[in-house]
């Protein structure tokens, strides 16, 4: 009985998931291909077809200011996926060369780099990342910088925990024992293990990293407050949410939820497949 | 000649090994026994140079070890190899075959040739070198990690019951094969087992004796 249920979630863990795939893709497709047709003119307000419900002719309604919210949606999770995939870059990259300096080399430098995670955990991710922003003016590098900068102590962590229990695995010591330097296991051994890890943290770092943006947008510290980003869309659309007007604030928030619940669910799968007993018996 | 001397060691506040001895001569095998939990594997990584003792010393031919895992200068780990008691973990999960037995020779620079020439001394088929460690089985890993260990022709071979739970054919084979690279090369083995049968037949040839680990240290 045990056996089947763990069979059958087995089975059901490793079905490729469509409905994400599809998500994913047509909401990509629309942040690569609509701009190329529809231009959107950030300054454009037109009061007479202000706070319009969705039609056909506006099929998520319009603004407060008249602006359509659909094509402003699609230009605000542009701005967003070009945030989240650089910021998920540069704070993964970081994050997996101190997790991994820290876990091979281990003793002072280890307790140096995670005490130095630890200070910029115990930090507030979101006021760190307001004190960063601060720093510059309002700009897509000021967010991703910020993003950044308050996310690599999750990969740190995670790449360490990981080095960690590989170091202590019998094929490092027999990799030591056959002449291998420390940067051939780090090479050789760990960074193939760690690569499903840190792809995983990557990519759920992209919708965190979105999260993020919106975040600093909704308090008017992302992008300049006439530019499309969905938190600045959120935060209009709240403004208007007591007049009944619900879609100008809906569609952009639907627009950050479905390509986190997307990307979740090809990272859980990705991770799974990657497992090279499962690959192997996927091609049986 | 392979030397400990006076090697303690202790995880945690429990001590494994108190102030235990043994010597390996080149060219004989030499038995090590003892129940389980006696600290026969914890010896044998010391004699591998891949864990530090408290206390003690090490010496191979005469050469002081005195830093330990990475930080023992490379040709010198080359001198001890050591074949662990269960191959699936000893092993890279994502290498094949082939990769395992010719790591020792590529973190060297040299050309694994000799690697397929061991694959085939072993009984491992050019079929068999491209296949994962879940797709064989422990005899057959077990037979790459002995080839793996023979790959730098180490002075010494340091066998942590790579018998164990092995059918009877693939272990008289790997005795057969370390028998004839001990009777090839001059080199020392240190076997060690909880099988005293095993034991009385591999060292008998050499003349080598058979040691006790219970009766020469009892744990503190």
């Amino acid at each position: 009985m045990a056996t089947g249920v763990a069979g059958g979630l087995t089975r059901s863990r490793r079905r490729f998931p469509r409905g994400a795939a599809v998500t994913l893709v047509l909401l990509l497709l629309a942040v690569v291909l609509v701009p190329l047709f529809a231009r959107l003119d950030q300054q454009l307000v037109d009061l007479h077809a202000a706070s319009l419900p969705p039609s056909l002719r506006h099929p998520f309604g319009t603004d407060e200011v008249g602006r359509d919210v659909l094509l402003r949606a699609v230009y605000g999770l542009r701005v967003s996926v070009l945030v989240g995939l650089a910021a998920a870059v540069v704070s993964v990259t970081i994050g997996t060369l101190a997790g991994l300096a820290a876990g091979a080399a281990g003793g002072t430098l280890d307790r140096l780099i995670m005490r130095i995670v630890d200070g910029f955990n115990s930090v507030p991710h979101l006021l760190f990342g307001i004190f960063i922003v601060a720093l510059f003016t309002p700009s897509t590098t000021a967010v991703v910088v910020s993003v950044a900068l308050t996310h690599w102590m999750t990969a740190a962590r995670i790449v360490r925990s990981e080095v960690l229990t590989l170091r202590a695995r019998p094929f490092v010591d027999a990799a030591i024992s056959g002449g291998s330097r420390r940067l051939r296991i780090v090479r050789r051994h760990f960074l193939p293990h760690l690569i499903p890890h840190i792809m995983l943290a990557a990519v759920l770092m992209i919708p965190h990293a979105i999260w993020h943006e919106t975040a600093l947008s909704f308090l008017g510290l992302g992008l300049p407050a006439h530019l499309a980003s969905l938190g600045n869309m959120i935060n209009d659309g709240a403004r208007s949410l007591l007049a009944g007007n619900w879609w100008a604030s809906l569609f952009p928030g639907l627009f950050i939820f479905l390509p986190t619940l997307a990307i979740s669910a090809l990272a859980q799968y990705w991770r799974d497949r990657s497992n090279p007993r499962w690959r192997s018996e996927l091609q049986l | 000649m392979l030397r400990a001397e006076g090697v303690v060691v202790s995880y945690g506040r429990q001590r494994v090994l108190g102030g235990v001895g043994i010597e390996v001569s080149p060219g004989q095998v030499t038995g090590l026994a003892g129940p389980s939990g006696c600290g026969k594997s914890t010896l044998a990584r010391v004699l591998a140079m891949l864990l530090k003792p408290a206390a003690g010393r090490l010496t191979v031919d005469g050469v002081d070890v005195r830093r330990w895992r990475h930080r023992v200068p490379r040709e010198l780990r080359g001198q001890v190899a050591l074949i662990f008691q269960q191959p699936r973990l000893a092993v890279d999960p994502r290498f094949t075959l082939l990769d395992v037995i010719a790591e020792p020779l590529r973190a060297a620079h040299r050309s694994i040739e000799h690697a397929r020439e061991l694959a085939e001394e072993m009984g491992l088929t050019p079929e068999l070198l491209s296949r994962r460690p879940h797709e064989v089985s422990d005899g057959q890993l077990q037979r790459a990690c002995v080839a793996r260990s023979l790959t730098l022709r180490p002075r010494y071979v340091i066998c942590d019951e790579m018998t164990t739970m092995l059918d009877a054919s693939t272990q008289a084979h790997l005795v057969a094969r370390l028998e004839a690279y001990r009777l090839e090369s001059g080199a020392g083995v240190l076997a060690i087992t909880h099988d005293d049968e095993l034991l009385i037949r591999w060292t008998g040839p050499s003349g080598g004796s058979i040691r006790h680990l219970s009766e020469m240290a009892p744990a503190a």
